[in-house]
């Protein structure tokens, strides 16, 4: 009984102030946020301006900027870092021009009673771990492999381990977060549009692009975020196809153990990129709509 | 979004504060260095009922590789010191665990134990605690690698070289000279394979040793700028036929399987493990020598286990146990009894275990340090952080 009244009271008191209402809701969130979220990229940013004892490699706390200077002025990581951009931009090309005609089945033309099944089957391959499916790669891609054995009749050779073979594995992992955005944008498309449009004399093909397209193009923003930013971020698929090659993840994972500062550095480098990223697809206003 | 912002500057101020009270380990500008003001253990006590370790592939077996090779299981039973094992593919991976501060012993190589000794991230050992101690080779026992003024920072473990494995029925003639990972117009082109490492270069420069006198290398840890450009510009070019660099053993062991690598640098244990598996390979010790470790068990300033790890340190060393690891990893043992514990009874001359003269020929890995470790006081030497910052450039 005074427990429930007592509840009742602080009902009362939350509904009069919505501001402490709200303030409570976000707490938790906002300290996580700003904390764990913004704080370690402060310190990341902070520990980039250090440098490190030549030999036993320990942190030494001293301010320079060594690390941006090295950055800019050793032609090694221009390379990477370029590589590491047409990697990443190629990656979400292919899963753009792959994800585009799936989604369209899965979210138009399919059965209705069939589409969430059909978008379960496109999970699926997120249940698997990362590494099974890498390591499922370069099964398939080594010499004499699957691949090239199904390649064999068509006198053509599995790419082999090295930066195609990189791009290949990238886009069939992040395929799915491009096709999840672009099926949920179609699913949203009005279908007395396509009505209209087959009624002003419109084909499929000019339907497509002068209606399909122009509406799903923020889907295809918001899928490329992901699949452009998970892909400039990885390391492990180049370790475990990459061959000899090497992107910035690999330069971030290699100074990690030994140059902490230069790897925040380096670390930064991906922060910028994305960020000026997601700035060009506002622009474009593709995420205005989102 | 003031709130966000000022929240922001409050952390970053936090972070400065931290940041401007620390005081850093210093080095000497020459490299020698003293090592911070550590006591060793001065007794036993009970175990905690676990030790955590950082070691080389091969080294803490438990079984699960190979049901017949064991040597966990029973110290676990004897001891009650559940071991807790990870396994790290080079030396700077090694370093930087034990700065995690999570483990209580690591099996380091040379390259690894100065920078732990000089970080105070290595304890002093009290080796009157491991009785295993007194058969160790005395040729192993203080020696720069593992000690310093005197005093002992870990139990030599064993050691061994680096050597050329290649594909029997893919590589002819048979190779005897790193020669043929060097060569610029290598039939082997993209299937060649190399230690993915900054240590890898004194590989490089052992070579140009013997193949080009005119440099003047003496010691492969000991390059002046002159010497550290010809051995980078020599792996620049052998990158052009190299299929992928390894630190991952097992990774090396499905790439030799597949052939996608059928000649690199490679350990006698990643060699037995593709033998087991049934593919055709032989590794070699070639004719210019090799690059090699020599390992010592190492105890955490901080341990949180420092009885177990005491512990283990004899159990690892002892003559028994010591053989068995060295049969399996495909080393000499650091332990002169324990030759007298292998299942082949001329593993030990095999290995050259004790033989002084042998291991002239193999260059142990050592951290370079700008003081030429050769002792050549007119010309100073490229350190290890530029190792690093080339070996990046090398992979490009």
């Amino acid at each position: 009984m005074t427990t429930d009244s007592a509840g009742r009271r602080l009902a009362g008191a939350l509904h009069r102030r919505p501001r402490l209402r709200l303030g409570l809701l976000l707490a938790a969130p906002l300290t996580w946020l700003l904390v764990a979220y913004l704080g370690s990229l402060a310190v990341l940013f902070l520990s980039a301006f250090w440098t490190t004892d030549p030999f036993t490699s320990d942190v030494v706390r001293s301010w320079t900027t060594d690390n941006f200077r090295t950055l800019l002025s050793a032609p090694v990581y221009r390379t990477v870092a370029l590589r590491s951009l047409g990697v990443a931009a190629a990656v979400t090309v292919i899963d753009a021009v792959v994800a585009l005609p799936i989604a369209c089945y899965t979210a138009l033309v399919a059965k209705p009673s069939r589409r969430p099944l059909l978008v379960v089957a496109l999970l699926t391959p997120l249940w698997a771990s990362y590494l099974v499916k890498a390591y499922a790669w370069r099964i398939i891609l080594a010499n004499g492999g699957p691949l090239d054995w199904a390649l064999g009749p068509l006198g053509l050779h599995s790419p082999g381990y090295g930066l195609t073979a990189v791009i290949l594995v990238l886009a069939y992992l992040w395929l799915p977060y491009m096709i999840l955005p672009i099926h949920a944008g179609l699913e949203q498309l009005p279908a007395n549009l396509l009505d209209a449009s087959a009624d002003l004399g419109a084909r499929t093909w000019r339907t497509v692009r002068s209606v399909v397209l122009p509406m799903v193009l923020p889907s295809v923003a918001a899928g490329s975020v992901f699949t452009f930013s998970l892909s400039l971020g990885d390391y492990l698929a180049v370790q475990i196809v990459g061959g000899r090659s090497q992107l910035i993840g690999n330069l971030i994972y290699a100074n990690v153990t030994l140059n902490l500062p230069l790897a925040a550095a380096l670390g930064t480098v991906p922060v910028v990129a994305i960020l000026l990223y997601l700035l060009a697809v506002r622009r474009s206003g593709a995420l205005r709509s989102l | 979004m003031r709130s966000a912002l000022k929240s922001l500057v409050a952390i970053g101020v936090l972070a400065l504060a931290t940041a401007c009270s620390s005081t850093p380990a210093k080095t000497a500008p020459d490299g020698s260095f003293t090592p911070p003001k550590l006591t060793a253990q001065q007794s036993l006590g009970a175990g905690e009922g676990q030790v955590n370790l950082i070691a080389w592939a091969g080294y803490v077996e438990n079984g699960s590789d190979d049901p017949k090779v064991d040597w966990v299981t029973p110290f676990q039973k004897q001891t009650g010191c559940q071991v807790n094992v990870k396994v790290a593919g080079t030396s700077d991976e090694m370093v930087n665990l034990m700065k995690s501060g999570q483990y209580d012993a690591v099996s380091a190589s040379g390259d690894a134990s100065l920078r732990l000794i000089a970080s105070g991230d290595a304890a002093p050992v009290n080796t009157d605690l491991v009785p295993s101690y007194q058969d160790i080779f005395p040729s192993l026992k203080l020696q720069k690698w593992n000690s310093v003024n005197g005093v002992a920072y870990g139990i030599p473990h064993g050691y061994g070289a680096n050597l050329l494995m290649y594909r029997t029925d893919k590589v002819s003639p048979a190779p005897t000279s790193w020669g043929a990972v060097f060569q610029p117009d290598s039939p082997y082109k993209s299937h060649i394979t190399a230690y993915d490492s900054p240590i890898y270069i004194a590989d490089a420069a052992l070579y140009l040793a013997k193949t080009k006198p005119e440099l003047g290398i003496t010691n492969p840890y000991a390059l002046d700028q002159r010497q550290f450009d010809a051995a980078v510009a020599l792996l620049k070019q052998q990158r052009a036929n190299v299929g992928e660099y390894w630190s991952d053993y097992l990774k090396e062991v499905s790439a030799f399987k597949s052939g996608d690598s059928v000649l690199g640098t490679t350990w006698q244990v990643i060699a037995n493990t593709a033998q087991g598996e049934q593919i055709p390979v032989k590794a070699v010790l070639p004719d210019e020598g090799a690059t090699g470790w020599s390992d010592t068990w190492m105890l955490y300033s901080k341990a949180a286990h420092p009885n177990c790890a005491y512990k283990w340190m004899d159990w690892i060393t002892s003559a028994k146990t010591n053989a068995q690891v060295a049969e399996y990893f495909g080393e000499a043992p650091a332990n002169q009894k324990a030759c007298d514990n292998t299942s082949d009874k001329n593993f030990c001359a095999e290995y050259h275990a004790g033989d002084a003269a042998y291991y002239q020929k193999i260059a142990f890995w050592t951290t370079p340090i700008p003081q030429c470790v050769d002792g050549r006081r007119n010309v100073k030497c490229v350190p290890y952080a530029d190792w690093v910052q080339a070996w990046t450039a090398i992979k490009g």
